[in-house]
């Protein structure tokens, strides 16, 4: 088979192998460690200890029929699901301003990214003495709140980054057949940056599902979130349950940001994995 | 009815918001980073100079206490080695990346980013899993022969420097790969055909034109791991304490306040001192290289 003609190219030297022999090095470095917690999760013995003996599924049991787990589990997604809702909203209508709006962003784009460069430490135990004193310290509106807080952030940059690329004629075409502005929006200019929306929206959950330091530090210990309860776990009693959750996260992460990925290839868009 | 009538007949022009209608938009934003944002950090920070009345105390008590300076040295430490070990580390991935086209690209770009996206609880407990006294490496280093009894890992310095030089990692990828990316390809074939060595197309080509994206990732990196506060606190000892530990354990554990406050006004001044110089310095780069 004829592979269609190229231009010729010198043959990969010596320091060409030398980088690639480094950097696959550095990228096994990169993704094993973490896919350790696979087989920890199916391991038989109650210890960790690695490679199995023997494999089992109990564990995945135990985590699904133990109450606190799953409520621990629910509790998260839904804090998640409300705030990446609003966090698309609001990041959105704000995105719009700043691009459309303000044309450049400026002294807004500060303001709107600043929880994205406050140390999350020093967030955490500002939001637990204010919230404490609001009596919403622990509460699923305090979570919801302080978790909006961090994700709206994501959502400005990736949208307004949308709409810096997308042509502003479409929406004044719109308008200029008749649509108000607000309708313009919606069916015109909105549709048009639906990926980044998806993208901005799935960044938002995983902000508030993921979230640890801020959970460490407002929930209580009768309504844990998920990430909260893992740390409790790690500091105490480490059990096999643990690699189940860890397993299962880092699954469902994949599954989101890597299909978020192709789907957005497949339209031609910019993707969260940059590539030309 | 007017309005619309109005519009068809002469055309929209205004491609900008009206001011009522951007202020509008802006709204929710500015308000719930007001209520959940803003005045929790001011109403916080401000502790440091109120109690009991105005006053600096607090920042002279962080100077009196030699602890203060060993944690805050010791932050600085750990973040000037993770930014070295993820430059070390992350470099040649980012050349690599630079030179691949089509799929090999995107699968290097997908190992290298979507770690970013798995919880930093999970990469943590895998570290805590490889790095036990039974861990993968201990039973790895004495399957080998290299040491005759486990060999303490876990709650050590070393531990949080590892783990955080493997999470912090695409941080500093991605900033040197945005820049490399911008040289052309042909500026080191043609050095190469003008008979350049490689070392010297590295040391005179690629390392200077990434210099950009290396300061980037570098204070990137360094800013990130100074507020770090998971990982070092799970796989660090207790006398590896750093900045964010200390600031959790004087607000929850001693309930010293004003005491949190000024170490938490300390950290944040750091960081963002660091932030304001750095853009300093990209700009006069770009000056520089376009003079």
């Amino acid at each position: 088979m004829a592979s269609p003609a190229r231009p010729r190219r010198a043959r990969p030297s010596l320091a060409r192998w030398l980088l690639i022999g480094i950097s696959t090095l550095i990228l096994l470095f990169v993704a094993l460690p973490t896919l350790i917690v696979v087989p920890v999760s199916l391991s038989a013995t109650e210890y960790l200890s690695f490679p199995p003996q023997e494999l089992t599924l109990d564990w995945y049991h135990e985590f699904l029929t133990d109450p606190d787990w799953i409520r621990a589990t629910m509790l998260s997604i839904q804090i998640a699901f409300v705030v990446a809702i609003l966090s698309l909203v609001i990041g959105t209508m704000a995105a719009l301003a700043m691009v459309r709006g303000l044309g450049g962003s400026g002294w807004m784009s500060v303001i709107a990214s600043a929880p994205l460069i406050i140390p999350t430490i020093i967030y955490a135990i500002a939001v637990l003495l204010f919230f404490s004193q609001l009596k919403i310290a622990g509460s699923f509106q305090g979570f919801v709140l302080a978790h909006t807080a961090l994700a709206c952030p994501y959502v400005v940059i990736i949208v307004s980054a949308a709409l810096y690329r997308s042509d502003p004629s479409l929406e004044l075409a719109a308008m200029n057949l008749g649509a108000s502005r607000p309708r313009a929006i919606w069916e015109v200019t909105l549709p048009g940056i639906r990926p980044a929306l998806v993208t901005g929206a799935a960044f938002a959950f995983l902000t508030s599902f993921d979230d640890a330091t801020v959970s460490f530090f407002l929930a209580n210990l009768s309504d844990m979130t998920l990430p909260r309860k893992m740390f409790e776990n790690l500091q105490f009693f480490i059990s096999p349950v643990l690699a189940v959750v860890a397993t299962l996260l880092t699954v469902f992460t994949l599954a989101l940001v890597g299909g978020l990925s192709i789907w957005q290839s497949r339209r031609g868009a910019q993707t969260t994995i940059p590539t030309e | 009815m007017r309005g619309r009538l109005h519009r068809m007949l002469h055309g929209v022009s205004a491609s900008r918001y009206s001011a009522a209608s951007t202020l509008l938009l802006l709204a929710p934003l500015v308000i719930l980073l007001l209520l959940a944002f803003y005045l929790p950090l001011a109403q916080f920070l401000s502790r440091s100079f109120m109690e009991p009345t105005l006053t600096l105390d607090n920042y002279a008590r962080i100077a009196d206490r030699p602890i203060y300076a060993t944690i805050l040295l010791r932050t600085f430490r750990t973040g000037l080695i993770v930014a070295v070990g993820t430059l070390v580390l992350g470099f040649p991935i980012a050349y690599l990346m630079s030179t691949l086209r089509g799929w090999r690209l995107v699968v290097v770009a997908a190992i290298v980013v979507l770690p970013l996206w798995v919880s930093v609880l999970v990469r943590t407990y895998a570290w805590q899993v490889l790095l036990g006294r039974n861990g993968v490496v201990n039973q790895t280093l004495e399957g080998l022969g290299i040491i005759d009894a486990p060999v303490k890992l876990l709650n050590t310095e070393f531990a949080v420097w590892l783990a955080m030089t493997h999470i912090l990692l695409p941080f500093m990828v991605l900033p040197i790969y945005s820049s490399l990316r911008g040289i052309p390809r042909d500026l080191s074939q043609s050095a190469q055909s003008l008979g350049a060595s490689w070392p010297n197309v590295l040391r005179h080509i690629i390392l200077p034109l990434s210099l950009p994206g290396v300061a980037a990732g570098t204070v990137l990196v360094f800013v990130i791991s100074l507020g770090y506060f998971i990982t070092p606190m799970l796989l660090g000892g207790p006398t590896t304490m750093m900045i964010a530990s200390l600031i959790g354990q004087q607000a929850t554990k001693l309930l010293d306040w004003p005491m949190a406050s000024a170490i938490a006004a300390v950290l944040l001044f750091v960081t963002v001192a660091i932030m304001a110089l750095f853009q300093r310095v990209l700009r006069l780069d770009r000056v520089m290289g376009n003079g």
